[in-house]
């Protein structure tokens, strides 16, 4: 790796002391292979010299084979990267380069500038520090241009680097690079959210302007690209913001020690500091920042510590340490700015599962309020969102976080969407502003029915009514199930005929009102449940068709599902677990299903088991194999 | 206020990185190759956990073949610092008496640490993997996610990452399905030395130069390591002062000339050296996007 210092060979020593200093600059390049972005970045690996002379010889090989450049370096070729595009001669993901001056370390975001690859070009923005937006000199701005400035300015990126490329093409033209230069500090300001931007005309091509000071532009007075890059200010201003620590980890080696083991997202923290540890809104004061290389005086933005606390208090992964001062907000509705990022789209009242920080929680998004053309920056109405669009939706979660605006801290204000089945991520979003009760009637109302409050638990409330002969193995099963249910995340509730009459309905004794009644007193607890959004699993003998008629008119068809768990009554006498059978043949109880009273088998059962031929666990697999089947749940 | 250093962002970045992976992984593990970059990588994790130690054990996959040396350094290591150390052979491969010379590197490499490396995966069901890749050693690893999902049967699909945003990892998978995690992504070849040195790190002897006895081969310095090193009736056993750039199996790691003995020394040599890292490993050259290949495959 070839650097230029003298020091290198002369003094070693002094040399890695000098570079121990380096800063760290992240950027990306936005444009298209038209634009020659990938040249620009190729010849700043060439430039600073970190190619090496067997990779020079491969470039020199590769540009005589496939390059476009004829007899010259197609720089291109560098950094170009896995072999499927390598022939489609197009860049399809993010790719990371890296290299270093004598001042800083680069590394460098490489995204593909296509409408298609609007998420990955998001995805380099997320990390970036400065955007380098190229613009072709004969082409002036373009619809692309304005797309991704719109993205850089979503994203919060406030420093934009202009670089209008193939000067060269333009005779260098002091007049066609400051019209692009003037119309685009319009478009800028129409945006919104860029602060700086520098212009610099360059050819990467020919590296006018790329590292030194172009001899063809002796009208251009600025600073070369590299020369901007080594000196623009970072974003240090993180430590400027109120201090925020998102909680990773809790680490307890033994009884006398308990740390908050995080990234410190902004701000900066002392021993001594008084914080506020949200949601819980708990105080206390730092104690300690522990590292291996001894305590602490300060830690600032940028830094992983651990934190020891003078309080014990309950403080979890997911939780934010505050100053207590300027905390965090906290909430659980929110409007914000979603990118989707995956071939299904966006459906609304879907949930999916949100990571903030270092919490995960479950979120429903609602219809988007309108949908930003990433183009032409109109809003459109829109009922879902596609891949790689954008759209303001709301949001409401399963339990409040705590969360800063995008706009204040892009730590504690950006957020990911996972799809709960396939786990993949498949959106992106930037929160703008919780909404309150005042601001939100509307949604209230209209949006938190029943179906919401089933679809924040990712599943379709239904009520499964077992019914079947006494010691039929009604409740064995039912109980599979529930334990099988929860197991794989589900809400579930469980009400057996017995012991409902034990509390709700230990009034009613056994006549022929009072069994109408015991049954319709939970067959509208069942609803309440499913109005809750629950899956109920009812366990009761329930004989008379018309008792389960009652109860299947209270819900829908869709909700009420009969299992039937068929076992013949020799073989549930045999069983006879509760001695139930035993004191009906004796006499002791009176109207006894099968015994002196009958048992109406189901017209229409959702499910017939058969537990003579079934095992219970069979059975219930078989049970949750159909509920997949209707939707209600998923693997 | 305080402007951290390029090292210091790195060291909280991979930091960070690791402990969403303890926070979120079931069963995790630390691949260990004893290399340059397995040192920074282990003792970042030293330094994630502190005053716990990482609450994962070190995974070493032996083709039976490394210096030496290496598998000296390993277990003062794991030993010196308390922690849980799992060292894996392929032991199908032993038996079917796989090895460099008499399979060539293809094959060897394939079975004695591509298979084994799944055996042991499976064999201990762990669902997350940390590796100490970095993205600038090849092309086609400048794309690699730094949570790299893998499916059941350990492959990896390029055309179909999860994108990274933020600081936001998406370590959630289904049952069999894991995730290789490479918390040294951003660091390059030069960031690793300077950590080291600045850090003051242990590393394997056979870094810095020293007289060893070597023969030349295909224009490829190999070292005579132990008794199985076949010697052709032409070729000449040497001591030479030659030092390792990277650092595998002796038959398939060509040494370098040097008289660089100390860690500046090897930095210096390093920044005006006129070939990259990789070239020195025999593997990347069998075929044209060669580590693609492997990765897919399932090889680190």
């Amino acid at each position: 790796m070839a650097h230029k210092s003298e020091l290198i060979a002369d003094d070693i020593e002094a040399y890695l002391k000098s570079q121990e200093e380096k800063s760290l600059l992240r950027f990306i390049t936005c444009g298209s292979v038209d634009d020659g972005k990938s040249t620009l970045i190729g010849r700043l690996l060439y430039e600073s010299k970190l190619i090496f002379e067997d990779q020079l010889s491969a470039l020199e090989a590769d540009s005589k084979k496939m390059g476009t450049q004829g007899d010259k370096l197609d720089f291109a070729l560098l950094v170009d990267g896995l072999a499927s595009e390598r022939e489609q001669g197009i860049t399809i993901d993010v790719a990371y380069r890296f290299f270093s001056t004598e001042k800083r370390k680069f590394i460098v975001a490489d995204t593909p500038g296509h409408e298609q690859y609007t998420r990955n070009m998001a995805t380099g923005a997320s990390t970036a520090d400065l955007a380098i937006i190229l613009i072709d000199a004969r082409k002036g701005i373009l619809t692309q241009t304005r797309r991704h400035s719109f993205i850089v300015s979503r994203l919060g990126i406030e420093n934009i680097v202009l670089a209008i490329n193939k000067m060269d093409l333009v005779d260098y033209s002091q007049q066609v690079f400051s019209d692009i230069d003037i119309a685009y500090r319009e478009f800028a300001r129409d945006l919104g959210g860029i602060e700086h931007i520098t212009a610099i005309p360059m050819s990467a091509l020919e590296g006018d302007n790329i590292v030194d000071h172009s001899a063809n532009m002796d009208w251009y007075t600025g600073p070369a690209l590299l020369e901007h890059l080594e000196t623009v200010g970072v974003r240090d201003a993180a430590q400027t913001k109120p201090f925020r620590m998102p909680v990773q980890w809790v680490n307890r080696p033994n009884l006398d020690f308990r740390g908050f083991a995080g990234y410190i997202a902004s701000g900066t923290i002392e021993p001594g500091d008084r914080v506020k540890v949200l949601p819980s809104a708990k105080e206390s004061t730092v104690k300690s920042i522990v590292t291996m290389d001894g305590d602490l005086n300060e830690a600032v933005a940028g830094q992983s510590v651990t934190l020891t606390l003078e309080d014990e208090i309950d403080i979890s992964r997911g939780d934010i340490i505050c100053a207590s001062g300027d905390p965090a907000e906290v909430a659980n509705q929110f409007e914000t700015t979603i990118l989707w990022m995956a071939d299904e789209p966006l459906y609304p009242g879907r949930p999916y599962l949100l990571k903030i920080g270092t919490a995960t929680v479950n979120a429903t998004i609602t219809r988007p309020k309108y949908r930003i053309d990433v183009n032409t920056l109109a809003h459109e109405a829109a009922l879902e969102l596609d891949l790689n669009e954008v759209g303001v939706c709301n949001i409401s979660l399963d339990r409040a976080i705590a969360f800063d605006a995008y706009d204040d801290n892009r730590e504690t204000g950006g957020f990911i969407l996972i799809d709960k089945i396939t786990n993949a991520t498949v959106g992106m979003g930037m929160i703008h502003f919780a909404l309150r009760r005042s601001s939100n009637v509307h949604w209230q109302a209209l949006d938190v029915d029943r179906t919401t409050r089933a679809s924040i638990k990712g599943q379709k409330p239904v009520v499964l009514w077992f019914t079947g002969l006494s010691g039929s193995g009604k409740s064995t099963i039912a109980n599979i199930v529930d334990r099988k249910l929860i197991a794989m995340g589900a809400h579930t509730m469980m009400l057996d005929g017995d012991n409902v009459r034990h509390g709700l309905n230990k009034d009613l004794g056994f006549t022929d009102a009072d069994r109408v009644e015991n049954i319709r007193r939970v067959a509208e607890v069942a609803k309440l449940m499913t109005d809750a959004g629950l899956i109920t699993l009812v366990s009761f003998i329930s004989p008379f068709r018309a008792e389960r008629r009652l109860a299947r008119e209270l819900m829908g068809e869709d909700e009420f599902k009969v299992v039937y768990v068929d076992t013949p009554i020799e073989v549930a006498e045999a069983r006879d677990a509760k001695g139930l059978y035993k004191k009906a043949r004796a006499g002791q109880i009176k109207n006894f299903t099968g015994i002196d009273s009958p048992y109406e088998t189901p017209e229409n059962a959702a499910i017939t088991i058969d537990t003579t031929t079934t095992s219970p666990e069979d059975a219930a697999e078989q049970i949750i194999e159909m509920m997949v089947q209707w939707g209600v749940i998923s693997r | 206020m305080q402007t951290l250093t390029h090292l210091q962002r790195l060291e909280a970045e991979s930091i960070q990185i690791m402990r969403e992976v303890v926070a979120e992984a079931e069963n995790p593990v630390m691949l260990y190759s004893i290399g340059k970059d397995s040192a920074v990588m282990l003792h970042l994790a030293l330094k994630a956990f502190y005053p716990a130690r990482p609450p994962f054990p070190l995974l070493h996959v032996d083709t039976t073949w490394k210096f030496r040396d290496m598998i000296a350094f390993r277990d003062d290591v794991a030993a010196k610092n308390g922690l849980d150390l799992i060292v894996h052979i392929n032991e199908d491969g032993v038996k079917r008496g796989i090895g460099p010379f008499t399979h060539g590197s293809a094959l060897h490499t394939d079975v004695m640490k591509t298979e084994a490396l799944k055996q042991a995966l499976n064999k201990h069901k762990f669902d997350v993997a940390f590796g100490g890749a970095r993205r600038d050693e090849e092309k086609s690893r400048a794309k690699e996610r730094v949570f790299s999902f893998r499916t059941s049967d350990h492959r990896w699909d390029p055309k179909n990452q999860r994108p990274e945003l933020w600081r936001l990892f998406n370590a959630r998978k289904n049952k069999g399905e894991s995730i290789r995690v490479f918390p040294l992504s951003n660091w390059t070849e030069l960031d690793i030395w300077q950590y080291i040195h600045l850090e003051n790190i242990d590393i394997v002897p056979l870094y810095f130069a020293a007289k060893r006895p070597v023969v030349e081969r295909d224009g490829v310095l190999v070292m005579v390591d132990d008794e199985r090193m076949p010697i052709g009736p032409d070729e000449v056993v040497e001591e030479r002062m030659v030092r390792f750039r990277t650092l595998g199996c002796y038959p398939l790691t060509g040494g370098v000339e040097s008289e660089a003995a100390t860690l500046p020394e090897i930095i210096q040599e390093m920044l005006l050296t006129t070939t990259s890292e990789r070239q020195g490993r025999v593997i990347d050259h069998d075929q044209a996007a060669s580590m693609e290949k492997k990765k897919q495959e399932g090889y680190f």
